[in-house]
């Protein structure tokens, strides 16, 4: 089984590096990455914080958004695109299961995430660190969020494969991603946003608020990164939202995701008749 | 070693309100070459992917070397070629195979051996995105070989290629069979699978309307013989009378037989003389049969 596994996940990772999305995944987790640090650099000396705490702060906004983007980007055409192509069929008459397929895919744009993840994160800090220092403190927020980012990935590659399986054909994959991007990312939180300003301060805000936005898992990665280090929380400004919960809320979220993912991402595919 | 290496029985398949397989039933014994033919949409690549257990069947029971379709006993027994596949144009020659092998349980030393067979070791080591209709069809071809299988189920393997690719690809198929695979070929080229096949099965609108040897279902259908006769220009229309045949112009004239009364018919022309300088006889062809049953009401 794990020799399948890893014959599937060194096919799919070879061709992530020869279609360039392993380069072209690292370099805009670079370019955003180093923009939005050194942008986000002024207000060090106002909040009593060394500069890669901010630069945290900041690149767990731009996670929020690239992490899942990134993720569906790599995994939506893999099954979808594979049956319309003929491949699915193939390689489905071998002796090789469902969920052995998914997670070969899994392990290798996994892998492809963390190198774009490591180095992206990993540039910007070091540029952050040369230039307004680091504590221990902030290197350990650093870690966080790196490994964070990749499980916040992790998640949505499974929803990926899930909505591949699902759609009949590459093209309706892609809308179906975006549309899953758009809402885990956007809409959901524009949505609770309005519902805070409705309730007026009321039960709402204070007991179901924190725990829809944890349900979320980009916005559980938020949460998770800003909970765990005050001072990323002082940074952010958002320390209000994540005291009104237990520290394992945002955590449990994620993690849970996971396994959900494949879970649906495994019965979808189990529904394909390539 | 068994009598039936792929059994199929009373498999049908329902799409909404649309049979598209009803009772199809087809043995293919250990060695021995099957060819599926029928229109676009009569059903042979459905039955395929169901012996392959990738489309589930509405009803009926197959046994691939007595295993259930998409069992890892029957998914190691099959090998596949789908109907005009596309690898992953990233990938090379090499590389693709290697995959299967490994997918497979086969040793990947197999590999080079089996990329020299079907001629593709100057491009092993090429990208796919590089190679041909007929390199694409060479290397499915290749990775049908791996792990000798006990079926194989072939889909149009020779749609799109040159003449000589096709000659070579049939040689594979042959050799397939005297190590005593089942092959099964899903076919439109009636022509080229007459000689290449032991027998002949024909799908209309996902029924099997025959399954027989070439030779029993053209003594079965009863479909005439052709006999073209050459005359002396003088002496056209008295041979076309004398023979009961139609002249179809100055010096030829046409003449249908049963098969049983062909030497009868030989035996008159040649009394005719000087009369008749040359002639022909054409047997019924695939073309004629397959029309034939694939008009015929289903009984």
């Amino acid at each position: 089984m794990i020799g399948r596994i890893l014959a599937v996940a060194g096919t799919e990772f070879r061709i992530a590096l020869r279609n360039r999305w392993v380069l072209m995944a690292t370099l805009i987790m670079v370019l955003f990455a180093l923009a939005l640090t050194l942008a986000g650099s002024a207000p060090t000396g106002a909040l009593g914080v060394d500069m890669l705490t901010i630069a945290v702060a900041s690149m767990t906004t731009l996670s929020v958004y690239l992490s899942p983007l990134l993720a569906l980007m790599i995994s939506f055409d893999s099954i979808a695109g594979e049956a319309e192509r003929g491949g699915l069929a193939l390689i489905l008459s071998y002796p090789v299961s469902r969920a052995e397929i998914l997670l070969g895919k899994f392990t290798a744009h996994l892998a492809a995430l963390a190198i774009a993840m490591v180095i992206g994160f990993g540039a910007a800090g070091l540029v952050t660190a040369l230039l307004g220092g680091a504590g221990q403190a902030s290197l350990i927020a650093l870690l966080r969020l790196v490994l964070t980012s990749i499980l916040l990935g992790a998640v949505f590659l499974a929803l990926g494969y899930a909505l591949s399986a699902m759609s009949g054909s590459s093209t309706a994959a892609a809308g179906l991603s975006a549309g899953a991007w758009l809402v885990f990312v956007v809409l959901f939180d524009l949505g609770l946003l309005g519902a805070i300003v409705l309730d007026g301060g009321g039960v709402f805000t204070q007991h179901v608020f924190p725990w829809l936005m944890t349900a979320n898992p980009a916005d559980a990665l938020r949460l998770w990164n800003i909970g765990a280090a005050d001072s990323v929380a002082v940074a952010s400004g958002l320390s209000g939202a994540t005291s009104a919960l237990p520290a394992w809320a945002a955590p449990a979220s994620l993690l849970l995701w996971l396994p959900l993912g494949f879970i649906l991402a495994r019965l979808s595919f189990g529904r394909v008749e390539p | 070693m068994r009598d039936d290496a792929l059994r199929i029985e009373g498999v049908s398949k329902q799409r909404g309100a649309l049979a598209v397989l009803s009772d199809v039933s087809l043995v293919v014994r250990p060695g021995e070459r099957v060819a599926l033919l029928g229109h676009n949409g009569a059903g042979k690549s459905t039955l395929m992917k169901i012996v392959l257990g990738l489309v589930r069947a509405s009803g009926g029971t197959i046994a691939v070397m007595g295993a259930a379709p998409g069992t890892v006993a029957a998914r190691r027994a099959t090998a596949y070629l789908p109907e005009a596949v596309a690898f992953h144009k990233a990938l090379t020659g090499r590389e693709q195979l290697t995959l299967f092998a490994k997918l497979s349980g086969v040793s990947r030393t197999v590999v080079a051996a089996l990329l020299e067979r079907v001629g593709l070791t100057d491009a092993a080591d090429r990208r796919l995105g590089t190679y041909s209709k007929g390199m694409r069809q060479r290397l499915g071809m290749a990775q049908v070989l791996l792990g000798k299988p006990s079926v194989a189920l072939l889909d149009e393997p020779t749609s799109g290629l040159d003449p000589a690719s096709r000659h070579e690809l049939y040689a594979i198929i042959d050799e397939l069979a005297a190590a005593g695979t089942a092959v099964l070929i899903a076919s439109h080229a009636l022509t080229e699978v007459e000689a290449r096949t032991e027998r002949i099965a024909i799908m209309k609108d996902g029924r099997l309307v025959a399954d027989d040897t070439l030779a029993n279902l053209s003594a079965r259908a009863g479909l005439p013989t052709r006999i073209r006769i050459t005359a002396t220009d003088a002496e056209a229309d008295r041979v076309a009378e004398a023979l009961g045949g139609t002249r179809i112009n100055g010096r030829t004239v046409d003449l249908l037989c049963q098969t049983s009364g062909k030497l009868d018919r030989v035996k008159r022309i040649m009394s005719l003389g000087d009369a008749v300088t040359d002639f022909d006889i054409s047997p019924p062809k695939l073309e004629d049969l397959y029309r034939h049953y694939s008009s015929e009401k289903p009984q």
